[in-house]
C-alpha cells in the first residue's frame, strides 16, 4: 500500500481549496489548546522534521530557540518562493491554504506567537485571493482559536525570500539580507521570530494529526517523511510531485514521462548543482543520499535538460539573472556575478578572450563566504557545476561561437525584472 | 585599508575587496587584526576568539 499522497491528498479534481474540502481530506485540526508548547515541540523533534525552504534546518531546534526568548513572538510562513524553477509553495497556497494555515497555527502555538504572518510574492494575485478567502472562512468557523493572521505581499525576488531579507522586508525595510542576523532573537518588529517555509507548516499540520511515528513511516531513517519536488524540462508532466525522501530520481522521471534523451539534470534549482545524465540511475532524492554525490535537494526544484537544448545559452541566461538579482550590498557578489555574466555572454557569442575559462573558474571559486548571505555561494556553485558538466559545450562555443540550438526556446525559467 | 593594515592575512581581489585568510592568528598579529577590523568603514570584518 502506498504511503502517498500525504500533503497532496487534498488536491484532486473536485477540491477547490475551501475549508469543507480541507476537512474532508485532512479531518479536523486537533484542539491546540490541549497541547502544551513543550509537548508539541517534543513531538515535532521526534518526527525529525526539517525545514523545506532549502536549508533543511531541524524545525524543533529552531522552535526551541524562539520559544526560549522572553516577550511576544512572531511566526512567519515563508511562501515567497523566489526560486524560479520551484512551484510547490504556490501549489500549497493556492490549492491547500488551510493545510498551511493549520500548520501556522501549530507553529504559533509551539513558540507562543499570537501573530502568524504569511508572506507571498506581491505579484501573485491568485495566492492573495486564496489566502484571503481561507482566513475569512476560518475566522467565521473557528473564532478565537487561531493566531491573528497577517497576509503580507512582499518583493518576490530571488534573494528577498532569504530569512533575514524577509524579516527586514516585513519590518518595513529593504528586502535585503542582513549580516549576522539572528531572527530568533530579534526579527519582525524586533520580536523573536520563527520563520518556516509554507511546506514545512503543511507537514506540521499533518504531524499534529497523525503523530511523529506516522511521519517517520515514510522516507528513510536519516531523512524521514515525504517532500514536494518541482520537476520541469524534458518531461511530459511538468509540475509538483510528492515523493518519499529517498525515492529514485529515475522513477520520478519515468512517471513524469521523459520526452527526450537527457544531457544533464539540475538538482536543487538555481541554488543547486548540475549532474550529468549518466549519474541519474544512482540518484535517490534525500538530502543525505544526494550529499554522497556532492549535491543538495534544496527546495526540491529539479530540471531535466534534454540533449536538444544548448546548455551554454541556458546557463548564460541564468548567469545574467543572478547578476541582476544581487542585493547589491557586497562588493564580491555585485562585481563577481556581473563579471561571470559578461564572460558567459562572450562565450555564448564566440567573442570570449582566451582568459575567459580560467577567469570563470577563478571567480566561481572566490566569491563564496564573502557576502552577507549565501547568494554568491549558490550562484557560483551553480556556475561551477555547469562548467564541469558542460565543459565540452563551453569549449565548443568558445572556439566556434553560437550553435544551432542557441536560439531555441528557453528551458530554464528566468523571470523578467520589474523596471 | 585592511590589506594595508594586515597584509599577512588580507589580499585584495581585482575589485579592491578583501580576500581573507581565515587561519588562526599568531599572538603578534592580533593587535594588528583588531586595528584592521576597527578601521573597516562598513564593519565587514570580524575578529573571532577560538576556544581551545
Amino acid at each position: 500500500m502506498s504511503l502517498l499522497p500525504r500533503l497532496l491528498a487534498g488536491v484532486d479534481e473536485v477540491s477547490n481549496g475551501d475549508l469543507r474540502s480541507h476537512l474532508e481530506a485532512a479531518a479536523a485540526l486537533p484542539e491546540l489548546g490541549r497541547w502544551a508548547p513543550d509537548r508539541l515541540i517534543e513531538e515535532i523533534e521526534r518526527s525529525g522534521l526539517r525545514g523545506r525552504g532549502g536549508a533543511a534546518f531541524p524545525v524543533a531546534r529552531k522552535m526551541r530557540a524562539v520559544a526560549a526568548r522572553r516577550g511576544p513572538t512572531v511566526l512567519v510562513g515563508n511562501g515567497t518562493e523566489g526560486e524560479p524553477a520551484s512551484g510547490k509553495d504556490r501549489l500549497l497556497l493556492t490549492e491547500l491554504p488551510h493545510l498551511v494555515l493549520d500548520g501556522a497555527a501549530v507553529a504559533a502555538r509551539a513558540v507562543g506567537a499570537d501573530t502568524a504572518i504569511i508572506a507571498f510574492a506581491e505579484t501573485d494575485e491568485v495566492i492573495a485571493r486564496s489566502l484571503r478567502r481561507a482566513v475569512d472562512e476560518r475566522r467565521r468557523s473557528r473564532p478565537g482559536e487561531e493566531p491573528r493572521y497577517e497576509l503580507r505581499a512582499v518583493d518576490g525576488g530571488f534573494v528577498s525570500g532569504q530569512e533575514s531579507a524577509l524579516v527586514n522586508s516585513l519590518s518595513g525595510g529593504e528586502p535585503k539580507p542582513a549580516f549576522r542576523a539572528r531572527p530568533f532573537e530579534c526579527g519582525v518588529r524586533r520580536r523573536p521570530t520563527l520563520v518556516q517555509n509554507v511546506e514545512t507548516l503543511a507537514h506540521l499540520a499533518l504531524i499534529v494529526r497523525h503523530g511523529a511515528s506516522w511521519y517517520r513511516q515514510a522516507g528513510t531513517a536519516a531523512d524521514p517523511g515525504s517532500t514536494l519536488v518541482t520537476l520541469s524540462g524534458a518531461v511530459a508532466s511538468l509540475g509538483v510531485f510528492e515523493i518519499e525522501h529517498g525515492a529514485p530520481l529515475a522513477d520520478l522521471l519515468a512517471s513524469a514521462g521523459q520526452t527526450e534523451k537527457l544531457a544533464a539534470v539540475l538538482i536543487g534549482g538555481y541554488f543547486g548543482s548540475w549532474l550529468p545524465a549518466r549519474a541519474i540511475p544512482q540518484l535517490r532524492l534525500s538530502p543525505t543520499q544526494l550529499a554522497e554525490h556532492g549535491v543538495g535537494l534544496g527546495a526540491g526544484a529539479i530540471v531535466a535538460l534534454g540533449r536538444s537544448v544548448c546548455p551554454v545559452a541556458e546557463i548564460s541566461r541564468v548567469a545574467e539573472y543572478f547578476a541582476a538579482e544581487s542585493a547589491g550590498q557586497c562588493g564580491p557578489c555585485v562585481n563577481g556575478l556581473a563579471a561571470i555574466a559578461a564572460t558567459m555572454r562572450q562565450i555564448a557569442s564566440g567573442t570570449a578572450p582566451p582568459a575567459a575559462r580560467p577567469n570563470l573558474e577563478r571567480w566561481s571559486n572566490s566569491l563564496a563566504g564573502r557576502g552577507a548571505c549565501q547568494f554568491p555561494d549558490g550562484a557560483t556553485r551553480f556556475v561551477a557545476s555547469a562548467l564541469r558538466v558542460f565543459a565540452d559545450d563551453f569549449e565548443d562555443h568558445l572556439r566556434h561561437g553560437p550553435c544551432q540550438d542557441c536560439s531555441a526556446p528557453a528551458v530554464l525559467p528566468v523571470p523578467l525584472a520589474m523596471a | 585599508m585592511c590589506a594595508e593594515l594586515l597584509p599577512e592575512r588580507v589580499t585584495l581581489d581585482e575589485w579592491g575587496y578583501p580576500i581573507l585568510d581565515g587561519s588562526p592568528l599568531p599572538p603578534e598579529l592580533v593587535a594588528h587584526a583588531r586595528h584592521a577590523a576597527d578601521a573597516c568603514p562598513t564593519l565587514a570584518l570580524l575578529l573571532e576568539r577560538e576556544d581551545r
